[in-house]
């Protein structure tokens, strides 16, 4: 996933972009059968060892998910490090320092 | 606790504390990281029943800004602003979807109440933001007009 955090005074702006499928279910491929669901569920945000974003997702967020919050107290070369975790189990864990 | 838990469904603290006692096994762990009956819900109604633990407020102080009109469905972009004071959570719903809850997030203390996130909506519908501030629950909603659906 890409990873961006940038401080500007006391707030740093985290972007998030994962790719992701993100299938509902409810889509058909080409043959006409359905694809089943695979989407993201929980995504967890630290910035070093603090949780500063929780989400639960459910089949409505987009497709290559982005997401974009505030956090206080992060400074330049701070570590801010993302976890996702899918309906089927899979994981995947990126990080990123403030800049 | 561990912080990552505190999560938007009732009964979070017995929950937790059952968890935390160890209780439960995996399976409910996750089903507390994920309120399932929430985001399996088919109507606004029945999401909202299984998020909101008292009365439901209309609030001003919650900003949805979203497009008016949008041409692709699929990739709806919202942004939420809570203006009042402890924030805990903020969910965000598209009330027509065949699955309405599309997204929880959990606002610990230093990280702001504004969210920027995508979603899918299936049709023209109203987007419903639910905010949990001080135990209470408020909400507002915007009327985004979906030109493709994009709920496939």
């Amino acid at each position: 996933m890409k990873l961006r955090a940038r401080s500007k005074g006391d707030i740093t702006d985290i972007r998030v972009l994962m790719l992701h499928d993100m299938e509902t279910g409810r889509r058909k491929d080409a043959n006409g059968e359905t694809v089943p669901a695979h989407y993201i569920q929980n995504v967890t945000v630290r910035h070093g060892s603090r949780v500063v974003l929780f989400a639960q997702w459910g089949t409505a967020v987009s497709k290559n998910p982005f997401l974009a919050f505030k956090i206080t107290g992060a400074r330049p070369g701070d570590r801010i490090q993302a976890t996702w975790v899918d309906n089927k189990g899979e994981s995947r864990t990126d990080e990123t320092i403030v800049t | 606790m561990d912080s990552a838990r505190r999560i938007f469904i009732k009964n979070t603290s017995l929950v937790g504390l059952l968890v935390a006692a160890g209780f439960f096994g995996a399976r409910q762990a996750r089903a507390e990281l994920w309120n399932q009956p929430a985001f399996n819900a088919t109507s606004l109604e029945e999401a909202l029943v299984n998020i909101v633990d008292g009365p439901l407020l209309e609030s001003e102080d919650i900003k949805i800004l979203a497009p008016d009109i949008a041409e692709n469905g699929a990739v709806v972009p919202v942004e939420v602003v809570a203006a009042m004071d402890g924030v805990e959570s903020i969910a965000i719903l598209c009330e027509d979807n065949p699955n309405p809850l599309a997204a929880v997030y959990d606002i610990p203390e230093g990280t702001l109440p504004e969210i920027r996130t995508r979603v899918k909506m299936a049709g023209t519908s109203k987007v419903v933001v639910l905010v949990r501030a001080g135990g209470n629950f408020f909400r507002s909603s915007r009327h985004v007009k979906v030109i493709r659906g994009g709920c496939g």
